[in-house]
């Protein structure tokens, strides 16, 4: 029998060292996968037995002898038994592409990695012009994952064809390939599941990105909240450099590309892929006006790519099994699988892969069953902490880019956060101006001045002071910061305020509050 | 108070070391950080000579990014996630009994120097909030006790 306990963040911070120190302490060396995403059960402990590989959860390491003693006689007689993990219905109904491989075995084993179809893309690529495989990304429709959704097939052509030609008497133009690994959505969490239940995904991603576009260099720009992701990933790419999927003359085919992490230092704003690409530089992480788009002057003046960690490690599977595949995904103009996040006071919490479509509703009830506390929902914010707050008379509008924007909220990055009906959503729309004073990179004063602002602007309308004028006021402030922002700190910082506005106005009415 | 020849010293070998990297500000900060727990004031002059950059470039950097420390802190560092997800599961209480428990705010140090306590807005384990980081330690689901429990391992005084 091989047993599995995950070492992703989620099921370490839920103590699943400790459960592999209490298998340790029984004689069996567990192996430490990554997690399948179903965080409501970690720590996940999975047995491969005769009848399969069956999962007992969430365990302690107090759980483990009787675990141990059920496995002898009746499995099922546990009461953390939770049958055969793949039919788990949480599981076993989503559509897994990314993340098809997660928690299956230890992250970082190249052999596990290759027998699961992977870097098979990579070889396809290899044996292609990087034209072609820019037009297979074109076809496959694929859209950036990280929030503002554009479509990468085009900014892949543009990096294609920026620097000029390759003269045969010229040096090649240096281009880039960046990936945002600086996920910092709150209630987002799937770009750490890839980089730490299947770096090599990523890893392949890029190497296929730098050939399309004639890259030699890339950069995982990765925040330092994520220090598990970090030491996978720096393991994963040494392993792949020693195996010659990484370096010069890759597998022998004479090109090259090269992969470094670099951390972040606890800056939301390098998020935003200016910002990212002045902090890879060395500097503060101001955002920088465009044009130019960074595929014209990227990193350092040259053209770069810079894509998600979700967009790049689709690429993986669109080059292993085809565009057509991955297209015959999704809705509409969203084409794919989408990896949503379900966070914040919920039951079942975790990562749910679906094609575009699902409504919210289906995903907080049917997946999500509903509170962690017990009470009705109230309110959920999708996209982060610039998306809206959505009542509950919008959570039936599909999972689709253009429907969301319709409803003026957005998917974002695919986080989801739940509120129960104890939450005060004018404390909420404060939270979202406070969050951008920390966090505004002070460019633009509308961003940088507005939030505080905004944080004063609803105390008084809280506290009842010249409330009709302030309401006006908060409203032209909100324009002013929409209108006169650089990017979507500033300019969307004004949608959950908002929408809390609208849609939750009696929080504002309350008097006397005891924070005022 | 330190000299600023002996912080010279103790960093030359790692200017050296990312003196050459592209972009290598942050990657030396970060290893200056490592090795002494923050970038002294005093270290400012030899990282801008080793990058040829200016003194104020290095500061304008130092002080953008809420990592960088430029006074010492605790022996452990314990932050309190205060982004939506955590939020919704009760992380405005708890961030309030880790100050009233720790007698301190944030970007404070305990007075034995054991503990500095920091917001930190998402540690991405949103799915089992609130959340807490210990030092390199991610911990779901911390609530008052809990936070307890892990502050008296950390062997602070309560």
């Amino acid at each position: 029998m091989k047993f599995y306990i995950p070492q992703d963040t989620t099921a370490l911070a839920c103590g699943a060292e400790a459960a592999a120190h209490a298998l340790q302490a029984a004689g069996i060396e567990p192996v430490r996968n990554g997690s399948r995403g179903m965080f409501w059960l970690e720590p996940l402990l999975e047995v491969d037995t005769d009848a399969g590989r069956i999962g007992f959860g969430p365990v302690s390491s107090k759980d483990i002898p009787s675990i141990l003693d059920a496995l002898e006689a009746d499995a099922s007689s546990h009461d953390l038994y939770l049958g055969q993990v793949e039919q788990i219905d949480y599981l076993a109904s989503q559509q897994r592409l990314t993340y098809a491989r997660a928690g299956l075995g230890d992250p970082v084993c190249l052999d596990n990695y290759q027998a699961l179809n992977g870097f098979k893309g990579l070889k396809t690529a290899l044996a292609m012009t990087g034209q072609q495989i820019v037009d297979q990304v074109k076809d496959s429709g694929l859209r950036g994952r990280g929030g503002a959704a554009f479509p990468a097939g085009i900014k892949w052509q543009t990096v294609h064809d920026a620097g000029g030609s390759a003269a045969a008497d010229k040096e090649p133009c240096q281009k880039y390939i960046v990936c945002n690994a600086d996920e910092g959505d709150s209630g987002t969490f799937a770009d750490r599941l890839v980089m730490e239940s299947d770096p090599y995904q990523l890893i392949e991603g890029m190497a296929i990105a730098g050939l399309a576009v004639g890259a030699t260099q890339g950069y995982i720009y990765l925040r330092s909240e994520y220090p598990v992701a970090h030491k996978l990933l720096n393991t994963a790419i040494e392993r792949a450099v020693a195996a010659n999927f990484l370096g010069e003359n890759i597998l022998g085919s004479g090109k090259t590309f090269h992969l470094e992490v670099r951390l972040g230092a606890g800056a939301y704003i390098c998020g935003e892929e200016t910002s990212l690409l002045e902090s890879l530089e060395g500097k503060r992480g101001m955002v920088r006006a465009k044009p130019p788009l960074p595929a014209i002057e990227g990193l350092f003046g040259k053209p770069t790519v810079v894509n998600n960690v979700l967009t790049l490690a689709a690429i993986s599977t669109i080059l292993e099994q085809g565009a057509e595949t991955y297209q015959n995904f999704g809705m509409g103009r969203s084409r794919g699988t989408l990896a949503i996040q379900l966070a914040g006071n919920i039951k079942r919490g975790g990562l749910i892969e679906l094609a575009f479509g699902v409504t919210l509703r289906e995903v907080v009830e049917e997946y999500g069953q509903g509170t962690y506390s017990g009470r009705p929902i109230r309110a959920i914010q999708v996209g982060g902490p610039l998306g809206a707050f959505l009542p509950e008379s919008q959570w039936d509008t599909p999972m689709d880019y253009e429907a969301f924007a319709a409803i003026k909220a957005m998917i974002g990055h695919g986080g989801i956060v739940v509120f129960d009906d104890t939450a005060d959503m004018a404390a909420q729309a404060r939270f979202a101006m406070e969050f951008c004073v920390v966090e505004s990179c002070g460019k633009c004063t509308p961003c940088r001045i507005g939030s505080v602002r905004g944080v004063e602007v609803i105390d008084r309308i809280v506290a009842n002071e010249n409330r009709e004028n302030n309401l006006i006021l908060l409203h032209e402030l909100c324009d002013t910061m929409e209108m006169g922002s650089l990017c979507a700190m500033g300019g969307m910082t004004p949608f959950p305020v908002r929408s809390a506005l609208a849609h939750f106005p009696s929080d504002f009415t309350r008097q006397g509050r005891g924070d005022n | 108070m330190e000299t600023s020849a002996q912080n010279i010293a103790d960093i030359s070998h790692l200017v050296t070391q990312y003196q050459a990297v592209p972009g290598g500000l942050l990657p030396l900060l970060h290893a200056i950080q490592g090795e002494l727990g923050y970038v002294p004031e005093s270290t400012v002059p030899a990282i801008a000579t080793g990058l040829n950059l200016s003194r104020a470039e290095v500061h304008g950097v130092i002080s953008f990014y809420h990592d960088f420390k430029t006074h010492s802190v605790g022996r452990n560092t314990v932050q309190i996630c205060r982004a939506e997800a955590c939020q919704s599961m009760g992380s405005r209480q708890l961030e309030a009994h880790a100050k009233q428990a720790l007698g301190i705010d944030y970007h404070e140090t305990t007075a034995d120097g054991s503990i500095t306590l920091e917001p930190v807005y998402c540690l991405g384990n949103c799915a089992c909030s609130p959340s807490v980081r210990i030092n390199d330690d991610i911990v779901a689901r911390v609530d008052a006790a809990r936070f307890d429990e892990l502050v008296a391992k950390l062997g602070a005084s309560q």
